[in-house]
């Protein structure tokens, strides 16, 4: 190999280093982190979410089942700024769970239990696409996640 | 261009290699139909669940298998068939050749039946529980399983040249070819478990349920080394004949050989950058996962710069001054070397489609993008590119030597790739961009996001379907040309004799190999690193799994075992 190989090949390899470097920094510094779940826990029997688990800081809990073709529940109401632990699963195929503009992009496997931490900062109305492909009626498969004070209030 | 080799072969290898790419290209006319199909669908044209009797997700499942799997496979083994014997100067052993071809053949026509009848819209992830016809997953076993006899057949030729040949270096072509072998056995292992242990027996009714993460694991094994399976042989051509058809020489062998190594080494233990959104892995191994996929970007890198170099190294022997002549200097519309458009065009698309690929492996980036269109956006810009033109380019190449008859419109062929190039820009720019909205994949928009009488519309898409529609008719207007040209040239009469000819270019830099020279190390530490990578998987996979699931067609919510009760 001749030097300018050499020097190409130094580069490349820099290049990767400082990529991965990149996303090691945002996981860690930043939180911008993938779901993972790796955990023998049954849920999902204890009746409509969400739950509020404290106030302070405001935390709920929210189980979401995915099947053929909704989502249960439909429709889910939390108030603003509030830290929200999300746990999905499938009832039966696989499915997908993307929240249209923002990075809450996961899949529900059924068997396994998805879990991502998320939380909104602005009032308003989120659609859930599933985005895998589930069977016939999959393109009609949505949900929403409605981020709003008032709508939290009237519900207790 | 100066003259090739051309090497006699045996009638039957001819018929072979003839019927191993033509069953592709006519079943890739349905392919691309069905692309043409999905455009039309997506955009809102077509605002129905199916068109001419079929259905979309129908449709969908018969676009991935056919153009993605069956064209890809059905042309590997057939340049394999043709250019191993011919590199090595040898006779292809006829009778195993044939097993493997009518293995395949026969595979491809369970599985097309499948899907032709309705009875496998399970797109071609096959995602269980989704569950198909038995012989969809019989017919793939059967393509596999031909695959690999193809295989199987060359090693003991190699063997025998080796023996002949002692100290020859083995021919740069081979270690392409034997490379991509190498990973698509490894890979396609993991897949082959996943169909003949789990699905097979659950689609005949034999067991009821299934682990459905351990079963995308192994598809994930699998799905990402395949994406090489298709790249390989690509690069093969790049290394081996693009410097040649440009009018020079290889820059460098040993690089050549290096990036063949890379490639044994880190295509397989990525799968998990597929999964950077499920559950029941950790992000640990995800992590990891992300890591080597960035190590197998290096070989591509890599080669961008050494075929670079080769081009204007052959651009410089035919009088290229200054810094950027060599770059215009290039036979890109020469109808005599008319291979060298295809070859060039597909590299130009895999600049994007290679770094829209690093975003795609980006541990994090990756939420903003998985299963959206961005994903199909960035794969038509690499299986779709590179690989798809150079195989439709060796295809007709093959075509004209095997049966000693002359292209013809010549001047079509060679608009073909630039066509192609314009449509799938086009295509991928509003793929990508609608994905980057939110815009899903696979997903039947005009039923749903792009009908405004339905409640999901959302208009902010229109602009992004529209123009991908453009883009696909475009590339279905470059594909109708090649076919023309396709089964023209077949139906023509023959003129000259029969030969293989393969334009294999020298090497400029042709230096020792050390440890370059022998396969068996790199194979080794392959295993080693899918070891390290794939046992934690294995590990978080069984305690992140509460149970199986049972089975699902496509159009009913109840259980299969429940409905047959």
């Amino acid at each position: 190999m001749d030097r300018i190989e050499q020097l190409v090949m130094t580069i490349a390899v820099a290049l990767l280093v400082v990529f991965f470097g990149a996303i090691v920094v945002a996981a860690t510094g930043y939180g911008v982190d993938v779901p993972t779940c790796v955990t023998d826990r049954k849920p999902f029997t204890e009746g409509a979410p969400p739950f509020k688990v404290s106030d302070k800081p405001l935390r709920y809990e929210v189980h979401s089942v995915a099947r053929m073709w909704m989502f249960d529940p439909p429709e889910i109401t939390i108030p603003p700024g509030a830290e929200v632990d999300l746990y999905l699963s499938s009832a039966d195929v696989v499915h997908g769970f993307h929240v249209e503009g923002t990075n809450i992009n996961l899949m529900t496997v059924p068997g396994a239990v998805t879990y991502a931490r998320i939380k909104f900062d602005r009032e308003g109305i989120y659609r859930i696409l599933c985005h895998e492909y589930c069977g016939t009626a999959h393109h009609l498969m949505a949900g929403s996640i409605q981020v709003s004070h008032l709508a939290v209030e009237e519900q207790q | 261009m100066n003259t090739t080799i051309k090497l006699p072969v045996e009638p039957w290898a001819r018929r072979l290699v003839i019927l191993e790419i033509s069953l592709p290209i006519v079943l890739l006319v349905l392919g691309i139909y069905a692309g043409l199909l999905q455009v039309l669908f997506r955009a809102g044209v077509i605002g129905a669940a199916e068109f001419g009797g079929w259905e979309y997700y129908q449709s969908l499942t018969l676009h991935g298998v056919v153009n993605a799997v069956v064209f890809t496979t059905f042309f590997a083994v057939a340049f394999g068939n043709a250019l191993i014997p011919y590199a090595l100067g040898m006779r292809l052993p006829l009778r195993w050749a044939w097993i493997s071809g009518i293995t395949m053949v026969a595979g491809t026509l369970m599985a097309a039946w499948a899907i032709l009848a309705g009875k496998a819209s399970v797109l071609y992830t096959f995602y269980p529980p989704l569950m198909a016809h038995p012989l969809f997953y019989i017919g793939a076993a059967l393509l596999i399983v031909g695959s690999w006899i193809a295989f199987f057949n060359w090693i003991p030729l190699y063997v025998r040249w080796r023996r002949e040949n002692p100290g020859s270096k083995t021919p740069l072509a081979v270690v392409g070819m034997f490379a991509t072998f190498i990973v698509w056995l490894i890979a396609t292992v993991a897949v082959a478990i996943e169909v003949v242990v789990m699905l097979i027996p659950w689609s005949l009714g034999w067991t009821q349920e299934v682990n459905v993460p351990l079963a995308r694991m192994l598809f994930w094994f699998f799905g990402h080394p395949l994406v090489y399976f298709w790249l390989l042989p690509a690069y093969t051509m790049y290394y081996t004949m693009l410097p040649r058809l440009s009018g020079g020489k290889l820059y460098s062998d040993k690089v050549g050989r290096l990036v063949f190594m890379m490639f044994i080494l880190f295509s397989i233990p990525v799968g998990a950058h597929h999964q950077f959104a499920e559950p029941a892995i950790s992000s640990g191994a995800k992590l990891l996962h992300s890591f080597l996929t960035f190590a197998v970007a290096l070989p591509s890198l890599l080669t961008a710069f050494t075929i670079a170099a080769s081009l204007e190294y052959g651009a410089r022997q035919r009088g290229a001054k200054g810094l950027f002549d060599w770059i215009v200097k290039q036979p890109y519309f020469s109808t005599e070397s008319w291979l060298f458009s295809y070859l060039i065009a597909g590299l130009l698309i895999f600049i994007v489609g290679g770094i829209s690929g690093i975003i795609n492996a980006s541990y994090s980036m990756n939420l903003l993008v998985h299963n959206t269109s961005w994903i199909p956006g960035h794969f038509h810009l690499t299986v779709a590119g590179p690989v798809l033109l150079a195989f439709l380019g060796m295809s007709l190449h093959l075509l004209a030597t095997f049966t000693g008859k002359e292209l013809r419109f010549k001047g079509l062929a060679v608009a073909v790739p630039y066509l192609w190039l314009l449509g799938v820009f086009i295509f991928s720019w509003g793929m990508m961009r609608g994905g980057l909205h939110g815009e899903p994949r696979r997903t039947n928009l005009g039923m749903s996001y792009l009908n405004p009488d339905s409640p999901l519309y959302q208009p902010e898409w229109k602009l992004y379907v529209t123009v991908t529609m453009i883009g696909g008719m475009i590339m279905t207007l470059a594909m109708v040309a090649y076919f023309l040209v396709f089964f023209a040239t077949a139906l023509r009469s023959q003129r000259v004799e029969p030969a293989a000819d393969f334009p294999l270019a020298e090497a400029y830099h042709d230096e020792p190999l050390g440890a370059l020279s022998n396969l068996r190390p790199w194979v080794i530490t392959a295993i080693v690193l899918i070891i390290i990578a794939y046992v934690p998987m294995v590990r978080d996979v069984v305690r992140g799994t509460f149970s199986n699931a049972a089975g699902y067609e496509p159009h009913n919510p109840v259980p299969v075992q429940q409905l047959e009760d």
